[in-house]
């Protein structure tokens, strides 16, 4: 339970934030709202800083700073109203449309601020993709809801390399073999399963930097969860991706680092293994040995 | 263990029996109610249409009295050689009294010849003179002409005066009634479709009337109305659902729209009248200042119920566009109108509908004027079909009567056929998700 590495890390990783909540370490007796575990990582992708999110008066987000580091799958798991979807939500600046929510502190993408008055939302969500929990196609044709993505963008010049992109994203997301034959059709017509593969399909159109996952399976059978799993495993060679999850061994499976939220707090974040075999924290081990949640 | 709970289960059956029949009970009484209502509606709807068909029906048909007139040159008044302006002039009246007379020739005094002569239709005089400008050849010769029968005598082949009521009380008299037999019986009187009634505008003569004129006025105000309330209220709509900031000043501006669609008719027209000709000069009885005034009024709907389906889009469609990077007009260009749109434009046929049925507006800025020309552009004098029924509804004689009923049963068609485009579009356009 030596926190202090933890110390190390930050300041190596990031040599500015030396503002650093201090009282992190040195306090071993486990109170909430103190993060044990590494929050942070040698080559983060994201950083998020004291990150605090309000809605109207209710703080639902307390004093967050949690690193994601390149190429890696970050799960993060607590029982409902913990904040887990908020916190998602505030990195690519979905909460924007919600006029009542407030976010501050600092997250930041490969050392910019997407809080920044310079940070365009429209091109920082075009880096950092999501995919929600209720698979939601376009009521478009399969290859629409694909191409949409580029075509808002202006990333492709010719129809032949739009019709690439489409391939390419949907044999990414495993889907193309099924779909081939029919991209002409209404995405609404496929399963639920196909239907949130090819929203990660249509994510991965655009090449973000970083997959943001708001319980992707929940409303998935056990048989399209595991080709879900198997794929966003296929997907962490080349992609950052955050996954908010209720099952507790969906993240054991999928993730290589696992946050524990409660509350509006990040209580405790480790490698998976770590935490889910010896967790440091007590809510921590609550939680994942079923003693609530 | 002798909780409530556990004493309740020994007396449950039997109170549960008692309480489940009086439920039942209930709902007897409840679905007796329902049906009850459901069915007086259905026998007024039933009446009142019964009443306007028995009526109007008839109006669709018309009387033609079979004449053979004499195109003598001398008795028109025509020189040699006539020019079209001749023929114009020429008195065709004259031909067709003598060939009517020519039929009844008993009919001696005075007032009988009078009363022969009301037998024709003074627009049979208007349509031999169009037939014979259209065919100068025929002057000189004797021809068969079908004329338009008066009034009175096109009531009674249509059964609408009663040749049992006494002949003081009877404005078709026992002669008249003698000679029609005559006529009737040498195959001389015919009925026929009543086209005049759809090509015609107003006349001061009930067989002659037609609401033509009052059909292109309606059109002309709708078409206004749809230009300019269409773009406005989903604009409207967009702005108030997607882009307004929600403080006080939007909410007042909600409250207030709401309240619009609850203004009577009439304070629209005032104000229309008070506004388009008084302030901005616009012409009077013009279906544009008719189509601003139906504006302001179908405006509210459109807006309220473009609103309610801009809500209904889920909003996961719109989570997906933001997430996509789309910005706030794509997702509302590309996705959140396309997904409203049927609503949209079942709130706007709805509106349009009210529209072509509202008269009281209409009589403020002056389209309740006696007009018998067939409008030719939304800025000539015209009336509204309601207002053409508002006005025949006045008349006393027979056949304006007949004549309202007629008007009323197209104008319910074209409602009935607007409804029906509306729900048809609602079932045709509507997308799952």
């Amino acid at each position: 339970m030596d926190t202090t590495f933890k110390h190390t890390s930050v300041e190596t990783s990031t040599g500015p934030v030396a503002s650093e909540p201090t009282t992190l370490g040195t306090d071993l007796e486990q109170e909430v709202g103190e993060t044990v575990g590494d929050a942070f990582v040698d080559d983060p992708r994201m950083k998020a800083r004291n990150v605090d999110v309000f809605y109207a008066d209710k703080q639902a987000i307390h004093n967050v700073s949690l690193d994601i580091g390149r190429n890696e799958v970050l799960s993060m798991i607590g029982p409902s109203g913990c904040g887990k979807s908020t916190f998602l939500r505030s990195i690519n600046r979905m909460n924007d449309t919600i006029d009542i929510c407030k976010v501050t502190g600092s997250i930041t993408l490969d050392g910019e601020d997407i809080y920044d008055r310079s940070m365009d939302v429209v091109s920082l969500r075009a880096r950092v993709g999501m995919v929600f929990q209720k698979p939601n196609p376009f009521p478009k044709s399969i290859y629409d809801n694909i191409a949409y993505g580029p075509r808002i963008h202006g990333l492709v010049e010719r129809r032949a390399e739009l019709d690439e992109v489409v391939e390419t994203s949907l044999r990414k997301a495993g889907l193309w073999e099924e779909v081939k034959d029919r991209l002409d059709q209404p995405a609404t017509g496929l399963s639920g399963g196909q239907q949130q593969r090819l929203c990660i399909a249509r994510t991965i159109a655009i090449s973000p930097e970083v997959i943001l996952m708001d319980e992707p399976c929940s409303a998935l059978d056990p048989i399209a969860t595991a080709r879900i799993e198997e794929l966003i495993a296929e997907l962490s060679e080349n992609y950052t991706i955050a996954i908010v999850t209720h099952s507790m061994q969906q993240a054991a499976r999928v993730s290589d680092r696992t946050a524990y939220f409660h509350l509006g707090k990040l209580i405790e974040v480790g490698a998976t293994d770590k935490i889910f075999t010896s967790p440091d924290h007590k809510l921590t081990e609550d939680y994942i040995t079923g003693r609530f949640g | 263990m002798t909780d409530i709970l556990n004493e309740m289960a020994t007396r449950r059956e039997q109170k549960l029996k008692r309480s489940l029949s009086k439920r039942y009970r209930q709902e007897v009484v409840f679905k007796a109610f329902g049906v009850a209502s459901i069915v007086s509606a259905l026998l007024f709807l039933v009446i009142l249409l019964w009443t306007i068909f028995a009526q109007g029906h008839t109006a669709f048909q018309t009387t033609q009295v079979r004449l053979s007139v004499d195109l003598d040159p001398v008795t028109l008044g025509l020189p040699d050689n006539p020019t079209e302006q001749d023929i114009f002039r020429a008195s065709f009246g004259t031909v067709l009294r003598d060939a009517i007379m020519a039929k009844i020739p008993e009919a001696s005094s005075r007032r009988e010849r009078r009363a022969v002569i009301e037998f024709i239709s003074t627009g049979a005089t208007y349509d031999l003179r169009d037939k014979v400008i259209a065919n100068p050849e025929l002057i000189g010769q004797t021809i068969e002409y079908w004329a338009l029968a008066g009034d009175d005598l096109n009531q009674f082949n249509k059964g609408n005066i009663d040749r049992n009521v006494d002949e003081s009380n009877r404005q078709f008299k026992d002669n008249q009634i003698a000679w029609f037999d005559k006529l009737d019986a040498n195959g001389d009187i015919k009925t026929t479709f009543n086209t005049n009634f759809f090509t015609n505008g107003d006349s001061r003569d009930a067989e002659m009337a037609g609401i033509a004129g009052s059909i292109v006025g309606s059109f002309y105000v709708l078409v206004v109305t749809l230009l300019l309330s269409f773009p406005i209220g989903v604009a409207a709509a967009v702005y108030l659902e997607e882009f307004a900031p929600k403080n006080r000043v939007t909410e007042i501006i909600e409250i207030n729209i709401n309240n619009l669609a609850a203004v009577p008719s009439i304070v629209f027209g005032l104000l229309g009248l008070a506004i388009f000709l008084n302030v901005a000069h616009l012409p009077r009885s013009a279906p544009v200042v008719g189509g601003l005034v139906l504006t302001l009024m179908s405006l509210p709907t459109i807006i309220i119920s473009s609103r309610a389906a801009i809500k209904a889009v889920p909003p996961s469609i719109r989570e997906a566009a933001t997430g996509m990077g789309a910005s706030k007009m794509q997702v509302v260009l590309q996705h959140v109108l396309p997904l409203a749109m049927p609503g949209m434009m079942t709130g706007t046929i709805i509106a349009m509908a009210q529209a072509l049925g509202e008269t009281a507006p209409l009589l403020m800025i002056g389209m309740v004027a006696f007009i018998v020309d067939i409008p030719s552009g939304p800025m000539d004098a015209a009336t509204v079909l309601p207002v053409q029924i508002y006005t025949w509804a006045e008349n006393p004689e027979l056949g304006f009567r007949e004549n309202t009923s007629g008007a009323i049963i197209v104008l319910l068609g074209f409602l009935a056929f607007m409804n029906a485009t509306a729900v048809y579009l609602r079932k045709r356009l509507e997308r799952r998700w």
